[in-house]
């Protein structure tokens, strides 16, 4: 087998080093009921190179892939352009196939990257601080509710009604479990966020109000207002951010005064990969506050011979020093999709991010322009990035969706499958717009959508 | 004095004079790089990509919030952006590199093939909220991987969402709390034994359990009477590792799981593991009711410098109702079903014949679909044949080096048996006050990167070697002679060691100075 090194020849001579017979008798502590009698029978036996790349393309083949049809899916994950250089840098093997820095001398090239990739998250957040990555922004939505309770010493959290119902529900099913209480609901079909709404949810027992930045329906709002709410009563502000590009052209919600700011890193260097892995991006603005940071945290020091270095550093925070009195659970992160976010970062630079978040708005705002010319089409937001919400007049967008995938065109993300059962929200479609999008690539949007609303008229 | 002793190591002095001395105009020593931080070469104004100007008179529907003060973002070019790259990435130990014997992380090779479907677009360049109908490629690589994990585990139900091995703990132990719950039992402890890996006490008391600690018999495997006598109303689950984490297969667990099953409690069983088992033996078989895989390990996936891992659990009949959503399954007529909350009890009803009572959802979407193909690709190659071949030699290896070093090192389980796919030693032999600490880091200046230190806690100055099965025996061979040498010097008393390592890019850092005053950011300095 192409990935076994060892020849019969090493395993009899190793097994005689051992004092063993076979290598059966390596296994004598495996009970009788659980020993195999060979292989296991209905799975395959080991095959070529080119016969599991013949099956795997065969798989592949099955799906629309985005970037071959008309494309305006987001909903918490974008597509896109990675510059080639990217997917260059992360296959090297030295970064690869390294491990979790822990042996500093010989993991320089990882922990430097990780406090570059740490600097330009907490500039990106408006923060102080930013850790080493979590696995994603949902997750990365729960570890700030978390370390909200840890912080202030109270245990609800105000959720905004527009934050993405999956983050919604990953918070309220860890929150099932550890007595956290939280308080939500689907957001009311309007132009603007019910900001007054959320910040009279807001009492002396709330540890945290986690508002999305743009949010659900692609709207923006000033978070000072809600900032200042929260912090009268003693409570923190999170922000969620599943679009990094928006952070190009819009304030920082550090800037606004949000406590700790969290995110989806996907936009960057990721890539849509059917939604995983994905980059959980974690950052506080206040410094005090980072020894209840959960995750790994990269640090600089300096090593015998006074040169500077950088070591994974607090880690008396982490599971594997505290154990049960840990901040988190999490070990493994998200370290090679962090440093493909750090390339496609340094190759932006600021001003690449802010002429690439330029073009995203541009685009988007002609597919805006586009589409409320169709008849029966109307658009929900007074603002919006690159992602907003249309109305069909008395249509179902879900099966407008689904009717458009049919016609070739992946027309955008139905709040009906993001909500299902909520009635108000079924005609609601959502649809982002990226520099990949062309022009187009919109009018056939537009085309087929009257086309399809044409039809359903008759 | 400068003579050579007997292992081939010259004293200190000479080491520094051959490599600390010499100085260049720049820094670099040849091949050996320095880089500056990316911030300190870069320009606000500098890109790498090209994109259109922005046209300040362009209609902006930003709701009055334009981002206004410098973000703090440098830039590079793209020859100088893979420059900067490239250079760090020679800083860094990789098993591409050589022999990575870290235990309990299973350093195995990563094959490229598996880097190359993970790429194709079929899977890579799609959306994970598109129709259904336009993704069945990618859902059936998660129900074929799937059906390679029920049937290498005996178990079965398997929950794709989680995204690491930890991730994973958590949805088992949250699986186990909903079916305790959904009998009306509030149960509030969580037994796991003392060399457990941190993630499971974390992870029990993340779900609000209490940790009670699991004694372990001089054997260095689980107490079992000691277990049974701890076992009560009170006990949810019992955390196991198995192969445990001094490397041994714990020959009770059919036992132990009866035990917690007549006690109405649960049995987790943390995967990390796998690796010298898979193909050989069915977890399933032995009485667990949860347990997480790291495909990570296992199955090839690469570790990335931390990540991304992926941690799929599989279930046993008792707790699959209760596993997170979406999740996906193929019906008779062949065609895979992503099942999120809408149609999960229908399609439970119908085709489980039960409702569906899930815990909730671990994550946005449906779990690291990128390190699906590549397990999937593994899985394919390796075959159940080569998977069992894959257990097998890792085992080998592991017993090879535990002979060929238990003569010279504490070995603290040598008479225990043979030991499954790590050989475990301690440093209770050393002299001159040398410790684990200062062998492993003279294994760097051997060129291999150390073994696990000071894991697990049951020993004293804990070297835990996992070899994997992708070394060669000439590879290990060179490993166990400088490992040997190394005992030697440790056990003499040779304190050149404590200043190891010496040819490393940086030498010992000041981990001390980090933590007393963290600087975790870039600051501009003051001009």
């Amino acid at each position: 087998m192409r990935y076994l090194p060892l020849t019969d020849t090493d395993r009899g001579e190793m097994l005689a080093k051992i004092g063993a017979k076979s290598i059966d008798d390596l296994f004598v502590d495996v009970p009788e009921v659980a020993r195999l009698d060979g292989p296991i029978r209905d799975l395959p036996m080991h095959a070529s190179e080119m016969a599991v790349e013949r099956h795997m393309k065969r798989l592949a083949g099955k799906s629309t892939v985005a970037g071959d049809v008309p494309f305006f899916l987001g909903a918490g994950a974008y597509r896109h352009h990675v510059p080639a250089s990217v997917d260059t840098v992360i296959q090297r093997g030295e970064f690869l196939t390294a491990y979790t820095p822990y042996q500093p001398e010989i993991a320089q090239g990882t922990l430097q990257m990780l406090f570059e990739f740490q600097t330009q998250v907490a500039n990106l957040y408006g923060c102080a601080v930013a850790n080493a990555s979590l696995y994603d922004g949902s997750t990365a939505c729960w570890e700030a509710v978390a370390m909200a309770t840890r912080v202030t010493k109270k245990n609800r959290a105000v959720l905004s009604g527009a934050l993405h119902p999956h983050y919604s529900e990953v918070v309220k099913t860890m929150a099932k479990f550890t007595g956290d209480a939280i308080a939500d609901s689907a957001p009311a079909i309007q132009a603007e966020p019910d900001n007054a709404g959320l910040i009279s949810r807001i009492d002396d027992e709330t540890a945290c109000v986690v508002v999305q930045y743009p949010d659900i329906l692609g709207r923006i709002t000033d978070l000072a207002p809600i900032a200042e709410a929260a912090h009268e009563k003693g409570a923190l502000l999170v922000v969620v951010n599943t679009e990094p590009v928006a952070l190009g052209a819009i304030k920082s919600p550090g800037e606004m005064g949000a406590d700790i700011v969290v995110g989806e890193g996907q936009s960057i260097g990721v890539g849509l990969q059917f939604g995983g892995p994905y980059l959980g991006l974690f950052a506080v603005r206040d410094p005090k506050h980072v020894r209840q940071m959960p995750g790994r945290l990269c640090g600089e020091t300096v090593d015998a011979e006074g040169k500077r270095g950088f070591v994974l550093t607090l880690s008396t925070r982490e599971q594997h020093i505290r154990r049960e009195k840990a901040t988190s659970n999490i070990c493994t992160n998200s370290g090679l999709c962090a440093l493909a976010f750090s390339v496609h970062m340094t190759l932006l630079g600021e001003k690449g991010l802010r002429e690439l978040a330029a073009e995203n708005h541009r685009l988007a705002c002609l597919a805006a322009d586009r589409l409320v010319k169709v008849p029966g089409v109307s658009l929900l937001n007074n603002s919006f990035f690159n992602e907003f919400t249309i109305m069909l007049d008395g249509k179902p967008a879900r099966e407008v969706v689904r009717a458009l995938a049919d016609r070739g065109v992946l027309g955008g993300v139905s709040l009906g499958r993001l909500y299902p059962g909520v009635e108000r929200l079924q005609q609601a479609l959502l649809v982002a717009v990226t520099e990949t999008t062309t022009q187009d690539d919109i009018e056939t949007l537009a085309t087929q959508l009257e086309a399809l609303i044409k039809e359903d008229a008759q | 004095m400068n003579a050579p002793n007997k292992s081939g190591w010259k004293p200190q002095m000479e080491v520094a004079d051959a490599t600390g001395e010499a100085v260049t105009n720049t820094g670099n020593r040849a091949l050996m790089l320095e880089e500056p931080l990316l911030f300190e070469i870069g320009h606000a104004e500098t890109t790498g990509v090209d994109l259109p100007e922005i046209d300040p008179a362009a209609p902006s529907r930003l709701g009055g919030l334009k981002r206004e003060e410098p973000i703090g973002l440098v830039g590079l070019t793209e020859p100088e952006t893979v420059r900067h790259y490239t250079r760090l990435s020679r800083q860094n130990y990789g098993i591409d590199l050589g022999f990575f014997p870290l235990g309990s992380c299973t350093m195995k090779h990563n094959p490229r093939l598996n880097e190359k479907m993970a790429r194709l677009p079929g899977f890579a360049d799609v959306h994970p909220l598109q129709p259904v109908s336009t993704v069945q490629g990618a859902l059936e690589v998660m129900n074929e991987l799937a059906h390679w994990l029920l049937d290498l585990t005996g178990m079965n139900a398997v929950a794709m969402s989680p995204k690491a091995g930890a991730h994973g703990e958590l949805c088992g132990i949250l699986s186990i709390r909903a079916a305790l719950e959904a009998r009306g039992d509030a149960r509030e402890v969580v037994l796991v034994p003392e060399s457990a890996h941190g993630t499971n006490p974390a992870t029990a008391a993340f779900a609000n359990y209490r940790v009670e600690n699991i004694p372990a018999t001089p054997q260095g495997r689980v107490d079992l009477e000691a277990l049974k006598a701890r076992l009560g109303p009170d006990v949810a689950a019992v955390m196991i590792t198995n192969p445990n984490t001094c490397g041994l297969f714990e020959p009770d667990l059919r036992e132990i799981s009866d035990a917690v099953h007549e006690a109405g409690g649960f049995v987790y069983c943390d995967g990390a593991n796998f690796n010298a088992i898979v193909g050989r033996v069915r977890p399933g078989d032995l009485g667990v009711d949860a347990m997480h895989i790291n495909l990570h390990k296992t199955f090839s996936t690469p570790h990335g410098g931390g990540g991304p891992g992926s941690g799929p659990v599989v279930l046993s009949e008792a707790l699959a109702p209760f596993m997170p959503l979406p999740y996906t399954a193929r019906t008779k007529d062949g065609v895979v079903h992503l099942i999120e909350e809408e149609q999960a009890d229908d399609f439970a009803r119908e085709h489980f014949g039960g409702e569906m009572s899930s815990f909730g959802r671990m994550t946005a979407f449906h779990g690291q679909m990128g390190m699906f193909t590549r397990a999937l690709t593994y899985m394919l190659s390796h075959g159940a044949d080569g998977l069992k071949q894959v257990a097998e030699d890792a085992v080998l290896n592991a017993n090879y080096i535990l002979r060929s070093l238990e003569d010279l090192l504490h070995a603290p389980y040598a008479d225990s048996g043979p030991c499954m796919h790590e050989a475990l030693f301690g440093d209770k032999d050393f002299g001159n006050g040398l410790s684990t600490l200062d062998l492993a880091k003279g294994m760097i200046d051997e060129g291999f990167h150390p073994m696990t230190v000071y894991f697990p806690l049951v020993v004293h100055g804990a070297m835990l070697v996992e070899p994997t099965e992708t070394e060669s025996k000439a590879s290990i061979d060179q490993f166990i002679t400088a490992f040997r040498s190394l005992a030697e010097r440790a056990i003499a008393g040779d304190e050149s060691l404590k200043q190891a390592p010496y040819f490393a890019p940086r030498r010992r850092l000041d981990e001390t100075a980090a933590a007393r005053k963290p600087k975790l950011k870039w600051e501009a300095p003051e001009a």
